[in-house]
């Protein structure tokens, strides 16, 4: 993906360049607002990643708003220090897709930074998601392995359907507390943890091949392959 | 421009202070200048002005009651002398009216009548005026004209009669009476103004001098607040006039601001004790592995402890600050109408899992709805947090129960578990930011769940409270928390 990465804290900007090139993607890195609504404005990118304080007189919010109302529906992440919720929320009403508290653990962001940049492909109206020999029927809510139905809470396949929408990438706990269960809040034990095993275990219960898999100091992703 | 006499310790630095013209013209004025600029002096101008303006009016009804009368009087008096006079004429005849004109001129010594009587030819046959008035016309009798008394113009009314063969017979009187009283009450008015004004300035001293007596309890306390001391308050007389309405309320803004200020100075105590100690943690194994170990994966792993060390001093912090965050009353914004009941069974769908996991039951009893005003968010983190409490004290076996209902104007919520309980002085306590009692110690926690919890009760104006478990074990007796949220 061809990102730009508009954050004005040096450091912080070249861990997250370096970072997210070595996940393969192209990453322009510029210091301010101004530079960065030029840049967005100007050339394509997949996403835009920005932080909400900004100098130069265009924060984050700001370029996203600005860029909405020229037409221009590029995915954007927010990173930002300021927590609070009403915050979290201006930001998204804003314009923005995703918003990521600092200090962040990088497996987060480029979690988020794949989710978000890959998201709208599939938006067509699929009525069954498929991995390997794993079902989702979406309209009769119904979950079958290998012909098999499995017999799941509407939570859980909730959970499911995200992490299926989502096959191939890695998947956070916070991204799922967010996306499955609309909290926004960090819940300090695992509670999410619990869920997936139990949901990992009616999937893989009597078949060979684990679908749900741990990605160490990550979160979870739903692949074909071990 | 002369330097402050006393410049402050903050614009020493070279940087003169903000407006120092200004401030220095306000802080030394002459004190008349004080009398004339203050707010007790503007009171009592607008009560000479008024008191004025009431002198003046009285004075006009006063002037017009006693001229209008004098008038009437000396209009009177004419009248009844030209009546007179007329009478004669027509018992008498001429000669006879001349007689009595001169005996009247006779006896008036001081000059104040005037007579004329004329042929119908118009001339004059008696009296000590020459001739009619120029302007005279038949049927005006009255004329206002000016008498010569002791050789000074004064003024004068005249009466005209015309009698039956054509003659004129003219009667007047000077009217300096009237003049004089005016001149008196003019006098009157003058020193009652001059008065007034007196009384202005010296009302106007009087109701400064009372209002600052008034107002020195409370300019001193906020001058000592000013100095860096949030300890005094406004002391109160017991009267219950507006000078002590100010006083209770600058106390109860005082009383605010001292709350929030513990608050603030809570947070920043806690976060210099309660953060220190996994930041030293933190550094400590930093360091130590960069002294030792030449091992890389013993290098990796307390890398990755460091990191998850940071990770939790960081969730402190963001606890701390959301704590910070509640309690100054910002969320109020985002109260919305709200059913309590999914955001509970959400709760304990995302504990339940945990719950199982543990062996507890997680027992849930709820009314169809709970309509109630809140915020969402806030409201569902305290659930989790109390939740999350209670799967971590509870034994395994043991059952947790999460409960509500509606009472009268409140919506009661209880999660009762079946842990090691709290005693009597650890309940005081639970709700201190990081307080964990003993019996928690070995349990995973920060201490900040239930002191959030209390922050979101309360900006819900609404009551949090504990009480015994229903354990059935005895070391386990359990701990029931209560929540009381109103419903408007």
């Amino acid at each position: 993906m061809r990102i730009l990465l508009v954050e004005d804290d040096a450091e912080v900007g070249r861990f997250v360049k370096k970072g997210l090139q070595e996940a393969g993607h192209t990453v322009e890195h510029v210091p301010n607002g101004r530079e960065g609504l030029f840049m967005a404005a100007g050339e394509n990118f997949d996403l835009l990643v920005l932080d909400r304080m900004l100098p130069g007189g265009i924060d984050g919010v700001r370029l996203v708003e600005t860029l909405r109302g020229q037409g221009n529906h590029t995915p954007v992440l927010f990173l930002s220090a300021l927590a609070g919720v009403d915050e979290r929320v201006k930001g998204l009403k804003a314009g923005g897709d995703d918003y990521l508290v600092k200090p962040f653990a990088f497996a987060e962001l480029l979690a988020r930074v794949e989710a978000l940049g890959r998201r709208p492909a599939v938006d067509a109206p699929a009525t069954r998601l498929k991995i390997a020999d794993l079902e989702l029927d979406l309209l009769s809510r119904t979950v079958t392995r290998g012909g098999k139905r499995i017999d799941v809470q509407p939570r859980e396949f909730r959970l499911l359907e995200h992490l299926m929408r989502h096959a191939g990438q890695v998947v956070t706990r916070t991204m799922l507390l967010e996306k499955v269960w609309d909290y926004h809040f960090d819940p300090q034990t695992n509670v999410i943890d619990v869920h997936v095993s139990r949901l990992r275990q009616k999937l893989d219960k009597g078949f060979e091949k684990p679908l749900i898999h741990t990605v160490r100091n990550a979160g979870y992703m739903i692949r074909a392959e071990p | 421009m002369a330097p402050p006499p006393h410049p402050r310790p903050g614009h020493a630095a070279g940087r003169p202070p903000p407006h120092p013209v200004r401030r220095r013209v306000q802080q030394h004025p002459g004190p008349l200048w004080r009398l004339l600029s203050s707010t007790s002096f503007r009171i009592a101008l607008l009560f000479a002005t008024l008191f004025l303006l009431a002198g003046l009016a009285f004075t006009g009804v006063l002037w017009w009651g006693t001229a209008g009368t004098l008038e009437r009087q000396i209009d009177a008096a004419i009248r009844a002398d030209a009546l007179a006079l007329a009478e004669r004429w027509r018992e008498a005849g001429d000669d006879a009216v001349a007689e009595a004109i001169s005996e009247r001129l006779a006896l008036d010594a001081e000059d104040q009548t005037a007579y004329l009587l004329t042929a119908p030819d118009g001339r004059r046959l008696a009296g000590n005026l020459e001739q009619l008035p120029e302007d005279y016309r038949t049927d005006i009798q009255w004329y206002a004209m000016t008498l010569l008394r002791d050789g000074i113009p004064g003024e004068a009314r005249l009466y005209v009669v015309q009698l039956p063969d054509g003659s004129h017979l003219a009667v007047g009187r000077d009217v300096g009476e009237k003049l004089r009283l005016r001149a008196l009450l003019t006098e009157g008015l003058a020193w009652s103004a001059g008065v007034a004004i007196l009384f202005a300035f010296a009302g106007a001293w009087l109701l400064r001098r009372w209002l600052e007596e008034r107002l020195i309890p409370a300019t001193a306390t906020a001058a000592l607040i000013a100095g860096g001391d949030l300890s005094p308050r406004v002391p109160l007389a017991g009267r219950d006039d507006e000078f002590e309405a100010l006083g209770r309320s600058m106390n109860t803004m005082l009383d605010r601001i001292a709350h929030l200020m513990e608050g603030v100075r809570g947070v920043s105590d806690a976060i210099a004790h309660d953060l220190r100690t996994p930041i030293a943690r933190a550094r400590s194994r930093l360091e130590e592995a960069l002294e030792t170990s030449d091992d890389p994966a013993a290098l990796k792993g307390a890398l990755e402890r460091g990191i998850a060390d940071l990770d939790n001093v960081t969730r402190v912090f963001q606890a701390v600050l959301r704590i910070a965050e509640v309690e100054a009353g910002a969320r109020r914004a985002a109260f919305a109408p709200l059913d309590l009941v999914p955001l509970l069974a959400d709760a304990a769908e995302l504990y339940g899992a945990t719950a199982e996991e543990n062996g507890q039951t997680l027992r849930t009893e709820w009314p169809k709805s709970l309509p109630l005003t809140g915020d969402r968010d806030l409201l569902l983190q305290a659930i989790a947090n109390l939740l999350d409490n209670a799967v971590k004290f509870t034994v395994p076996g043991g059952t947790i129960t999460l409960s509500a209902e509606m009472q009268e104007d409140a919506v009661l919520i209880r999660v009762a578990d079946e842990g090691p309980g709290l005693s009597a002085e650890d309940r005081q306590r639970v709700g201190e930011r990081f307080f964990r009692a003993d019996s928690a110690r070995a349990t995973p926690g920060s201490g900040l769940g239930i002191s959030l919890v209390r922050a979101v009760v309360q900006l819900h104006g609404g009551m949090l409270w504990f009480e015994d478990g229903q354990g059935t074990q005895p070391d386990y007796p359990g701990l029931t928390v209560c929540l009381g949220l109103p419903v408007a």
